[in-house]
């Protein structure tokens, strides 16, 4: 194989994959997404504010409210967000090691938050909240519960990452997918500082 | 892996012509199966309007009882919207946007191919109903609380709701493809402002879907929860709105107007100027009244909520934005008539049909902006006026334009033309046919008919201008089986068409009728607007080179990568249809309700386990 036919096969698959923009199909794929999953949110957040404090027939937000227990779990996922940057910084300095660290922190701390969002969904149904309690009670666990079948969904798609490149099939030059990744872990972190400032830290009429 | 040629892929892959089918991810064929699909979903939505119009051609008819006449409507309106105008658009999308661009493929085939098998079973679900005796019955818009269990304990919501959960997952996956596939693939020089209208307006269209199926997403979910797990969403006794759902709804049915009209202008922005043999008049003003329409359309939903007592505040600026919205349509049927205005015509029918959808929705037009005035809206609103002007927005518009894109890009799918004559003869009758059925509802309208009833007495004045609608609609139908001989004989026995039948100007007509599985030998570099008519007439360099796409080397395919066929879209397409009827079924009461949704979910993660580890290349 001479070089000239090397070069040729190259420049063929450099055509492949050129785009317009410059920005990978992949990747847009997932900010047009995001795009689309803020009216997913924006239509259950505004059923949420329509709905805000009608608690009647079940208790109300400021009886069982845990602030300070909610904060911890939502700076849990914040630092979620903080751990998911370490590991694509690893990964794009080749150190695939520290780079599958990162992100198996990444997702411990999402499960966390959903261990987190699991008692506390129970200790709130233990005090008289349900799903048909109020339209209080439905509206909160319907979207805070869509919330975190989001994060269920970034910790199975983290943890198939991190299985993937145990297996050597990402390397530093291959950082694409990761980075697809974290862009919808951070938009998810984000959607929950608005549920939580809307659901829980705006004050309810006594 | 770029070696592979398609000569080889044939070989490993094509067990039978079937079997291609269902495995292809080639952006035309997946065009074709949405073009087939969809009229044959628009069959059945015409045979029940035309049960429709024989239940309302006397007065007491009993031709179909309350009960049936509510499912009728239901279905008619639900098919026509989901099951035929938008995935008739979405065969264009398919078959017309990687051709107009210069691209090879869309960005996600597979995906694409998803779209296509879900669209197929969401509405085959949707349909099943008919076969349980339980067709959806509460209007295509399913108005909570009327949907919620203590008004509608049955089953046809469930169908109604699940088929159209699965329909959305179809058009939002398949938009997020096509706008992903406009902004990332086009060929070299194909700036923006040099795309073909109708890729524009697909682009606008795609992002309205993008953004205004989530709406009506959740306020299915919504009512899934009410319905299945007793939530109270829509439930007034515990305090719930009752106007929640129609906000919902209406945030998503108003961009839903312009999701199924917005193509269609592009395919007329394609039509004129190639039968009037001269550039879009205003080509910029075109483009840009289409995103500002696409932006508007947000901003005027709760005209469809003027009588339901939102307060005078609300209903003056809902008033206000709807006339707005109105500016930059005009200024499109301005742009049109520019554009026919000093042409040397050519009288086609894809010209006729053209002209007609500038004509009828120009009525529809100004009686949709008749009741964006409120007092007129309260005389207006639920009565047989209402059915006029949608109707004349949405077959005088959307499905005239469509009818005269399938004649003008037929030749480019099929390689064959269709009959000239029978066309025209189809056009004047179905011009005749659809005034006759549609015009005195206006009348009917303002003499106080309502709508959605199943009949009416005796003695109100009606009868006349009713039996004359149901002989218009009648004299329809036939006028579309003509449509339907001449499409389905053409196939065979048309003549063959040439790579550019009509003179055309976009990059489609650069190839060969039809395409072959690669598009293009060659990917050009475009270098103008209309780039094709320059190739032709214009003082064009490339024009040598670019013409070799018509009779492309054999040396020249072999570099060409496609992507292989894959049928993991079919399974998981499948597994969302098993979770839809699981769950109808769960609404039925039926023990092994959750097995099926539950084999619906492995069926479903198994297909994009294997979609996502299947070789790409
Ligand atoms: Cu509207």
């Amino acid at each position: 194989m001479s070089d000239l036919s090397q070069a040729s096969q190259t420049a063929h698959i450099e055509e492949a994959h050129a785009t317009t923009t410059g920005i990978s199909h992949n990747k847009l794929l997932m900010w047009a997404f995001l795009g689309s999953d803020c009216m997913f949110f924006g239509s259950l957040i505004m059923t949420f504010m329509v709905y805000r404090g009608k608690a009647a027939g079940g208790p109300r937000p400021q009886d069982i409210w845990d602030i300070p227990y909610t904060s911890i779990s939502a700076a849990v996922l914040l630092l979620s967000s903080l751990a998911i940057v370490l590991a694509l910084t690893y990964l794009q300095r080749g150190n695939e090691r520290a780079f599958r660290i990162w992100l198996l922190a990444t997702a411990a701390l999402g499960l966390l938050f959903l261990g987190g969002q699991y008692y506390e969904f129970t200790t709130f149904y233990h005090e008289g909240l349900t799903l048909h309690s109020s339209l209080f009670g439905t509206t909160f666990f319907v979207l805070t519960g869509f919330h975190g079948t989001h994060v269920g969904i970034g910790v199975i798609w983290l943890l198939s990452l991190a299985w993937m490149s145990k297996r050597g099939k990402i390397p530093a030059s291959r950082a694409e997918m990761p980075e697809i990744v974290a862009l919808y872990w951070h938009f998810v972190d984000i959607v929950w500082i608005i549920i939580f400032a809307v659901v829980y830290l705006i004050p309810y009429k006594p | 892996m770029a070696q592979v040629t398609t000569t080889q892929q044939g070989a490993q892959y094509r067990r039978s012509i079937i079997w291609e089918w269902i495995t292809t991810v080639d952006h035309k064929k997946i065009g074709i199966l949405y073009l087939f699909t969809s009229l044959f979903f628009f069959l059945i939505g015409g045979i029940l309007a035309m049960m429709i119009r024989t239940q309302l051609i006397v007065p007491d008819n009993t031709f179909l009882g309350p009960a049936t006449y509510n499912e009728v409507f239901t279905m008619h309106g639900t098919i026509m919207i989901f099951l035929a105008v938008m995935p008739l658009n979405a065969a264009f999308f398919n078959f017309l946007i990687p051709l107009q661009i210069g691209a090879r493929d869309v960005a996600f085939p597979r995906l694409n191919a998803f779209s296509y098998w879900a669209f197929l079973f969401g509405g085959l679900l949707i349909l099943s109903s008919f076969l349980f005796g339980a067709a959806p019955n509460a209007g295509w818009f399913g108005y909570a609380n009327l949907t919620t269990l203590t008004y509608s304990p049955g089953i046809n919501v469930d169908f109604w709701i699940f088929g159209l959960q699965i329909l959305g997952i179809a058009s939002v996956a398949s938009a997020l493809n096509f706008f992903v596939t406009i902004i990332n693939m086009r060929a070299p020089g194909m700036r923006m402002m040099r795309m073909p209208v109708f890729t524009w307006m697909s682009l606008v269209t795609a992002v309205l879907l993008m953004l205004a199926i989530p709406s009506l997403t959740i306020g299915l979910v919504e009512l899934t929860f009410d319905r299945y797990f007793g939530t109270l969403f829509f439930e007034p006794n515990a305090g719930a709105s009752v106007v929640l759902w129609q906000h919902l709804f209406w945030i998503f049915g108003h961009p839903e107007v312009y999701i199924m009209v917005l193509p269609p202008f592009g395919m007329i922005s394609e039509i004129l100027p190639t039968f009037s043999r001269k550039p879009l008049f205003g080509y910029p003003f075109v483009v840009y009244s289409g995103i500002a329409i696409g932006f508007l359309s947000f901003g005027v939903w709760a005209h469809h909520m003027f009588a339901v007592g939102l307060g005078p505040v609300a209903n003056s600026v809902f008033a206000t934005t709807t006339m707005l919205i109105a500016i930059p349509t005009g200024v499109k049927i301005f742009n049109w008539l520019g554009t026919l205005w000093g042409g040397s015509i050519v009288i086609k029918t894809p010209l006729l049909f053209a002209a007609g959808f500038v004509g009828m929705f120009t009525i529809g037009g100004i009686s949709g902006v008749m009741h964006a005035s409120v007092p007129v809206d309260y005389w207006q609103t639920d009565s047989y006026f209402v059915v006029a002007h949608f109707h004349y927005v949405l077959f005088g518009g959307s499905l005239m334009a469509i009818l005269g894109g399938i004649y003008y890009w037929y030749p480019k799918m099929f390689g064959r033309m269709m009959n000239d004559k029978l066309g025209k003869i189809h056009f004047w009758t179905v011009l005749i046919a659809f005034n006759m059925t549609f015009f005195p509802m206006h009348f009917l309208g303002i003499d106080g008919m309502p709508r959605r009833i199943y009949t009416y007495p005796d003695g109100m004045g009606w009868n006349f201008w009713n039996m004359e609608e149901s002989i218009g609609a009648y004299f329809l139908g036939l006028s579309m089986l003509l449509f339907a001989y001449n499409f389905i004989h053409s196939l065979r026995s048309g003549e063959i068409a040439p790579a550019d039948p009509w003179d055309g100007r976009t990059l489609e007509w650069s190839i060969p009728s039809p395409p072959p599985a690669y598009n293009f030998a060659v990917v050009p570099t475009v270098t103008s607007r209309d780039e094709f008519w320059e190739m032709k007439y214009g003082s064009n360099e490339q024009t040598a080179d670019q013409k070799t796409n018509l009779n492309p080397t054999v040396e020249d395919e072999r570099h060409i990568h496609l992507p292989p066929p894959s049928y993991f879209p079919l399974i998981a397409a499948g597994g969302l249809l098993g979770m839809g009827a699981g769950m109808v079924m769960h609404g039925d009461g039926m023990a092994v309700s959750w097995y099926i949704f539950g084999a619906g979910i492995l069926v479903l993660a198994f297909g994009l386990f294997g979609w996502s580890f299947e070789p790409n290349h």
